[in-house]
Formats: structure tokens, C-alpha cells, sequence
């Protein structure tokens, strides 16, 4: 069986087997077998890489995020195990929405890996919304008012947002079929990609801005971000730590390749402007918004709005260096985020709030927990000598070089986002304890291990890694 | 001459659908929207199979056939047991006015027209005026989500803008099954999931107004799960 074909069966089988075993401990155990086994096998991807068919593809671009998504997605699950011990043992979650709960996660896995490897743009679209439907019961899980409200308004503008995607795939294979002809050939994305030149540049254009506007809802762009916050701040935090770290990365990779086949194509307009513009909108408005948030979870979400916003923005600056930086940042982004969502999970469950006002004196009452939810923030601020310092620096020099006047408001953006995160993590880590003192019995393992990732890249950037990293941002264009 | 035929019938077609998505909107009672509703997706499914036919493309039956089954049948029928059973079955409150909508559905019209006949100027006539006349049904749809209220028409404003997108699917020449089937496919999962959210609205608030969803939002919650 090739890698491909295994990838995306063990998701999926593993979503059946789920639904039907009664045991939430074996369930939460075989959760976490099946997402490391696909990991590993994703790694197999890098060494042997199939042939292009007409439904599936890999390149130098997808495998990079098939490996980051399968890795994620293999510590959130072994997070996911311990965090749910604590939801059974302290009653907010039982058996039919554990069974549930734990088939979704890897279905859900199932509909990005999908995504990812989808040669057809068509099957692309059908996977975002698989993975949308997903989420959305996902979100509604513990069923209390705040979820159902919070999934609800999820499940309205994400449809929206597909919808609008679907009008853009349909209006893409408008301009590809007069030059490739009828049928499954017009929709696989290698041959878009190969003969996007002759396309008519007219369609292309209009298609692009459906297509940005509606994956860029899922993406969490302004300004249809109004989903996130509250997606993320009512579902189980592991699937928090799967959203902001790999559904927003997947939307984004879509909007990507889009990019790709307007950018082989001399007539189509620039998707530059219109990238940078939606990115600084998410980047100050997420910013600003960070100021007055009391839920903690709610206060992260709008973290990963700010952080998509900078990756759209470095993206839509274009060339070599901007997107290096935007590809370097999309990794460090999920992985450190997750951390923070590993963090905040056993934060909250151990002081039975999500609120602020609940939190605080982490680094006395929780040494372990609290400093690596200071690593954790000190990393997203952007601080040396974590990794994302180096990309946020990156894509604010590529600004510079680009348009100087480009990089004032990205600069804004930054601090306006750094001031708030410093502020809370004064809070939270330091200042008078607040709240239970009660011992974390989940492993921390998972945020360690990302965190330790994210400060390798940081110090030292190993070489190939350095030269992937470049020939897959010269794929992506200008 | 033929081909001025099917031109016309298909044209029809198209703009019957369309004067639904009009219909929708004017419409001020539960079960009149889920009729108006019902009569869409039948054109929907009207026109499906009249490009099945010119194009001679065999598979638009089956998209034909989905959206009769189930978008002119089925999910109609299941929505007012749900409706019923409930006991909901009253005016809709809108945001904006009735006419207002209206209005706005018309400039929708134009804006679509003007968005689409300048770009798709070297695809035929008959796809071009077919894609201005799905796009203004996906704008309709888009704003009957937003001025209704009631999470019964916010569902059906959904699913009229997903007669949009089939309308355009299926005017394009030999698009694939694949996305077609998609389509009906989400419309499908989408009625399950959106049953779901009706049953426990229905459990926790006594109502599907999402008005009352409404006192939360944002950090005024209370009882918040870790």
C-alpha cells in the first residue's frame, strides 16, 4: 500500500473502530496508537514519494505540512488522552460523546490529511468541509449553551465560507476548461498548475477573490473571523490545540495553491494586495482585541488570528525571503500554539476556569506547568531566541524591503499583540496564586516536546532543513 | 434553431429558480418559506436534468434526481415535522423589512450581472448568463441568512444558496460527478447536523430564534467548562 493510501486509511478506519468501543481508557489509547502511526508513515512520504495521480499528489510544498499535521495531531492526541481521564473523572464528559469525541478526532485528522494530498481541487473542497462539519460537533460537545451558540455561529459562517469557495472552485474549472478540456483532468491541480498560462486571466480573477474570501473564512481572516474565538474558547481544548495549529494551516494551504495557479498565469491580477490587505486587517484588529479578553482560551484564539494574519501578510508580500518566512512561521506558529493550548488545558482543569480572574501565581503553585506556559507566550510575543522571533523578523525585513511603509502597520500589529501577551502573562505565571493548587496529573510531555522544537529552530536552523524550506518557497512564486 | 431552443428553456429554468430565491424572501410564514423552498429546488432539479439532456451528460440526472429527492421532498417534508412538532409554526421576525430585502435582492441582481458579464466574456452566452444568474441566487441566499432571524430560515437560506452553486455546476460544460455529488452529499450532512442543533436548542431554550442565542456573546459567560 503506498504511504499516501495509509495515511489517510488509518484516520479513517480508526474513526469507525472508535465509534463502536464502549472503553473511553482503550479508546483514548487506540486514539493515540493510530494518530503516531500515521506520523510515522507520513515520514515515509519524504523518502518515497509516490507518482501524481489524478485524486492524490505530493510535493515539496503538501508533505511539509502532512508531516506537521500528522505530528500535531499525534501529541494532541496523546494530550487528549490524559485531558480526557480528568473530563471523566470529574464528570463533563460520558460515554456516547467520548465515543464520539474520540472517532471525530481522527476523522477529523482523516478530512485534513486529505486536504493536503488532494490532487483534485474538487476533493479539496469536499475535505475543508468535512473537516468544517467536523469541528462543528466537535465545538457543540459538551452541549452547554455557550457550545451550541459558539458551534452554531461556527457552522453558519464556515458554511457561508465553503459555499463561497465552492462558487470559486466552480468558476476555476470555467477557465480551465476551454484549455484542458471536459471532465476530472480540468480539476486536478498539477495540470491547473502546469497550463494555468493560458487560462482566461478574467475568470481566474474572480474565482481568486471567492476562493480567498471563502477558505479565508476558515483561515480566520477579517473579517469573517467571528467563528474562531468562541469555536475555540467552548470545544475540548485538544481540539482547540488542533484548530488554531492545523485547520487554519490547511484553509491557508488552499488559498495557496490558488495563489499558484494565478501566479502562472501573466494576465491574472496580483493576489499580493489583497493578501497583505486582509492580513494587517486580522494582525491589528486581532491585536487590539486581545486587550480585553477575560477567557483565556477566547484570549489565545485571537493570538492565532494575529499569527495567520502575519503569515497571510508575509505570503502577499511574495518572493523568496517573505515566503520562507511565512512557511517557517506557519510551522513554528502550530507548534507553539498547540504548547500553549497543552498549557492552558491543564490550567484550566486544574483551576476549574478559563477565566483570568481565576488564574494566577502559575510559577509558584505549578512549577513545571507554569514555566512552560511562560516559555510557551514568551515564544508566540516573538522573543528571542525562540523560533518565532526569527520568522517574525523575516517577514518584517522582507516587508522592508519590499515597500518600507509596508512594515508600519505589520510593526504596529506586533507590539500592540506583544504588550497584551505580556500582560496577561504577568497574570497568569506570576503575581499572587490564585485559584486550586491541586497537582497536574496529565503528562506534560507533549508541550515540552513542542516547546524543545521551537527553541531548536530558533538557536539553529539545520541546513537541508534551510534549502527545503527555499526551494519550497521559490514553488510557491512572487 | 435547436440550439435556440434549449438556449431558451434552459434560461427559463434558471430564472424560475431565481424568482424562488425572490419568493423566499417575501415570504413571512414558517411554512411558506419551506414551501417556496420545496418549488426551488424542483426547478433546481428541472434544470439539472434539461443540461442533462442538451449536454448529453447522463450524470446530471443524478443530480436531477438528488435534488428532487431530496431537496424538493424530503428535507421540505422533514423540516415542517420538526416545525410541528415543536410548535413553531408563526411569523418570521426579520432584521430588516420585508422590502427592504427585496430591494436588495434586486441590487444583488445587478451587482452579480455586472461582476460576471465583463469576466466571463469568452465562455459561451448561455454558461455566462447561467453563472450571473447562480451567483445572484448565492447572494440571495447569503442575505436571507443574515436578515432572518429564525434558525429554520437561516437553514433554508443555506440551502437556496446551494441551489445557486448547483445551478452553477451544472451550466458549466462537463464538470465532473465528483463535485456534484459533493454538493448533495454536504446538503445532506449539513440537514444532520443542522437536526442536531435543532434538538438541543430545542432542549435548552424552548425555541429555534437564535435571538435568545444571542445574550452570549463573547466573554459574558458564566459557566465556563475548562
Amino acid at each position: 500500500m503506498s504511504p499516501v493510501a495509509f495515511i489517510l486509511v488509518v484516520p479513517l478506519f480508526g474513526a469507525g473502530i472508535l465509534l463502536l468501543l464502549p472503553f473511553h481508557r482503550t479508546a483514548a489509547l487506540l486514539n493515540a496508537t493510530a494518530s503516531t502511526a500515521t506520523f510515522f508513515v507520513a515520514l515515509v512520504l519524504f523518502v518515497a514519494r509516490p507518482e501524481p495521480t489524478a485524486f492524490f499528489f505530493v510535493d515539496d510544498f503538501n508533505v511539509y505540512l502532512v508531516a506537521l499535521t500528522s505530528f500535531v495531531a499525534c501529541t494532541a492526541s496523546w494530550f487528549s488522552a490524559g485531558y480526557i481521564t480528568h473530563e471523566v473523572e470529574t464528570g463533563h464528559l460520558t460515554g456516547v460523546s467520548l465515543r464520539f469525541y474520540h472517532s471525530m478526532y481522527q476523522f477529523l485528522t482523516f478530512t485534513m490529511l486529505l486536504a493536503l494530498v488532494a490532487n483534485n481541487i474538487g476533493l479539496m473542497w469536499v475535505a475543508v468541509e468535512a473537516a468544517t462539519l467536523t469541528t462543528v460537533v466537535m465545538v457543540s460537545l459538551y452541549r452547554t449553551r455557550e457550545s451550541i451558540e459558539a458551534a452554531w455561529k461556527y457552522f453558519i459562517l464556515g458554511s457561508v465560507g465553503i459555499a463561497l469557495a465552492l462558487f470559486g472552485t466552480i468558476l476555476i474549472y470555467l477557465a480551465a476548461q476551454p484549455v484542458i478540456g471536459d471532465g476530472i483532468d480540468a480539476l486536478a491541480w498539477t495540470n491547473l498548475h502546469a497550463r494555468s498560462a493560458s487560462f482566461d486571466a478574467g475568470v481566474l480573477n474572480l474565482a481568486f477573490v471567492f476562493l480567498l474570501v471563502g477558505y479565508g473564512t476558515k483561515v480566520g481572516l477579517a473579517p469573517l473571523h467571528a467563528w474562531l474565538p468562541d469555536a475555540h474558547a467552548e470545544g475540548p481544548t485538544p481540539i482547540s490545540a488542533v484548530l488554531s495549529g492545523l485547520l487554519l494551516n490547511v484553509a491557508l494551504y488552499a488559498v495557496l495553491r490558488f495563489k499558484m495557479i494565478l501566479a502562472g498565469n501573466p494576465g491574472a491580477l496580483t493576489p499580493g494586495p489583497l493578501m497583505l490587505s486582509m492580513g494587517t486587517a486580522s494582525l491589528l484588529l486581532a491585536g487590539l482585541m486581545l486587550y480585553r479578553r477575560r477567557d483565556i482560551k477566547r484570549f489565545f484564539a485571537y493570538s492565532s488570528i494575529e499569527h495567520m494574519g502575519i503569515i497571510t501578510f508575509a505570503f502577499g508580500v511574495g518572493g523568496p525571503l517573505a515566503n520562507f518566512a511565512g512557511l517557517l512561521h506557519m510551522a513554528l506558529h502550530s507548534l507553539t500554539k498547540s504548547a500553549i493550548f497543552f498549557a492552558v488545558g491543564h490550567i484550566s482543569q486544574v483551576k476549574g476556569s478559563q477565566k483570568f480572574a481565576d488564574i494566577g501565581g502559575l510559577t509558584t503553585t505549578h512549577p513545571w506547568l507554569g514555566w512552560g506556559f511562560v516559555a510557551g507566550v514568551v515564544a508566540i510575543a516573538g522573543l528571542p531566541p525562540l523560533g518565532l522571533f526569527m520568522s517574525e523578523f523575516l517577514v518584517v525585513t522582507a516587508a522592508m524591503a519590499r515597500q518600507p511603509w509596508l512594515a508600519a502597520p505589520l510593526v504596529a500589529g506586533l507590539a500592540i499583540g506583544f504588550a497584551a501577551l505580556l500582560m496577561r502573562l504577568h497574570e497568569v505565571a506570576f503575581g499572587e496564586p490564585r485559584g486550586s493548587t491541586e497537582r497536574v496529573k496529565a503528562s506534560l510531555v507533549p508541550m515540552y516536546l513542542h516547546l524543545a522544537i521551537v527553541l531548536v529552530a530558533g538557536v539553529f536552523l539545520p541546513a537541508p532543513l534551510v534549502a527545503w524550506f527555499q526551494s519550497v518557497a521559490a514553488l510557491l512564486g512572487g | 434553431m435547436l440550439r435556440g431552443l434549449h438556449f431558451d428553456i434552459a434560461h427559463t429554468l434558471s430564472v424560475s429558480v431565481l424568482l424562488f430565491s425572490f419568493a423566499l424572501l417575501y415570504q413571512r410564514r414558517i411554512m411558506g418559506v419551506l414551501n417556496a423552498f420545496a418549488l426551488q429546488a424542483l426547478m433546481v432539479a428541472a434544470a439539472a436534468a434539461w443540461q442533462a439532456y442538451s449536454q448529453e451528460a447522463p450524470h446530471l440526472y443524478a443530480t436531477a434526481g438528488i435534488a428532487l429527492v431530496l431537496k424538493a421532498l424530503v428535507v421540505p417534508i422533514a423540516l415542517k415535522r420538526i416545525i410541528m412538532r415543536l410548535g413553531i409554526h408563526r411569523a418570521i421576525e426579520t432584521v430588516i423589512e420585508v422590502n427592504g430585502t427585496l430591494l436588495a435582492g434586486v441590487g444583488l441582481v445587478a451587482l452579480s450581472i455586472l461582476l460576471v458579464f465583463p469576466v466571463a466574456q469568452d465562455s459561451a452566452a448561455l454558461t455566462r448568463e447561467n453563472l450571473a444568474i447562480a451567483l445572484s441566487i448565492v447572494l440571495i441566499g447569503l442575505l436571507m441568512m443574515i436578515t432572518r432571524r429564525n434558525a429554520v430560515t437561516q437553514v433554508v437560506g443555506f440551502m437556496s444558496l446551494e441551489n445557486g452553486l448547483v445551478l452553477a455546476a451544472v451550466g458549466v460544460q462537463g464538470m465532473p460527478l465528483v463535485v456534484e455529488m459533493s454538493i448533495a452529499f454536504s446538503v445532506l450532512v449539513a440537514f444532520i447536523v443542522f437536526g442536531m442543533f435543532f434538538f438541543r436548542i430545542r432542549e435548552r431554550f424552548d425555541t429555534l430564534d437564535l435571538q435568545y442565542l444571542e445574550s452570549f456573546r463573547g466573554d459574558r459567560g458564566q459557566d465556563h467548562r475548562p
